[in-house]
């Protein structure tokens, strides 16, 4: 079976699960996705699955975008995502709801992480920064030494260096699914996902368990 | 958005009333052991409420054995507390009773507030 939706993040908030106790949820309201193609080896070499979601005036669309939705008769849609699946019986035109994922599944969420802008070494890659006393001036939050001297001669590439942090693709794995409402069509997602409120994330079937 | 939210948070036990700060409940909770469920009372001192939506909680301090303060904290919304009795009420003069935590024997107690 496939499993796989594209949402939008809601919010956190807590529900309390069957013994009463308080669980930090997500929710996401995740589709109605359509599925607009079905990747086949045969015909494009890989096999998945491209969905649909989002409703949205058809003015908002470009023409190109229009009639790739016609195909499957689906309704203009602003976000299109594909889903790398290799068993699945998915047709070109069958709608998926959360009714796919059932309560404890685990899923991955995949999200375009907040922004941080331009961002310090302690920050961006957890670096102790400078000590704060023994007559030390500026160097609380510095990167401190980037090398060694004349050997190399240089600075190595891919070293960590203050600069833009977040708004990167981010997969949250193995999240345990606490709430599903088929009539508002919404997942609780037990813990935080990637992403401010309103972002688009995808959910998807576990990969590592 | 935040309507959707609202509507998957617990609603407010109705068995829960307000408690304010100064006040001695006794608050009867559920407790799960394995199949069995069975009532515990939780007594003590109301030393803050606090106002957090659906995380809306207070705090129930109480001095156990050997003046071991034990404090605890409960949601306005959870399930679990079957119900709350105030068994007495004080004259407090600020939100928070903290400074509690510092006291014992005389200096710890609190002048009782009748309620009209």
């Amino acid at each position: 079976m496939f499993k796989g939706l594209i949402g939008k993040k809601i919010g956190m908030t807590q529900i309390f699960d069957e013994n009463g106790s308080a669980v930090p949820i997500t929710l996401i309201e995740a589709g109605p996705c359509y599925v607009t193609q079905v990747r086949s080896v045969e015909q494009d070499g890989y096999s998945a699955v491209q969905l649909g979601f989002g409703e949205t005036k058809p003015k908002r669309l470009t023409g190109g975008q229009l009639g790739h939705l016609k195909i499957t008769d689906a309704p203009p849609l602003r976000i299109i995502r594909e889903f790398r699946s290799k068993k699945h019986e998915l047709k070109a035109g069958d709608t998926l709801t959360v009714e796919a994922f059932e309560l404890g599944d685990h899923v991955d969420v995949i999200g375009i992480s907040k922004g941080k802008g331009f961002a310090g070494g302690m920050k961006r890659h957890n670096f102790s920064g400078g000590p704060k006393t023994h007559g030390q001036s500026d160097r609380q939050r510095s990167v401190g030494s980037i090398g060694a001297t004349s050997t190399p001669g240089k600075v190595w590439k891919g070293k960590k260096m203050p600069g833009r942090m977040g708004n990167d693709r981010v997969t949250a794995q193995n999240l345990k699914i606490v709430l599903v409402d088929t009539e508002r069509n919404l997942l609780g997602i037990k813990g935080s996902v990637p992403g401010a409120k309103g972002g688009v994330v995808q959910i998807k079937e576990v990969r590592k368990q | 958005m935040d309507e959707l939210l609202r509507a998957v948070e617990a609603q407010r036990n109705e068995n829960v009333k307000d408690v304010e700060p100064g006040d001695v409940v006794s608050v009867h909770v559920r407790i799960k052991e394995g199949s069995r469920e069975r009532v515990q009372e939780f007594k003590g001192t109301v030393i803050a409420s606090g106002n957090a939506g659906n995380n809306a909680n207070f705090t129930v301090r109480r001095v156990a054995a050997n003046g071991i303060g034990v404090e605890r904290k409960f949601l306005y919304n959870s399930p679990r507390i079957e119900k709350i009795v105030v068994e007495r009420s004080s004259h407090v003069r600020r939100a928070k009773l903290y400074y509690l935590r510092d006291r014992t024997g005389k200096s710890a107690r609190l002048k009782q507030r009748i309620k009209k």
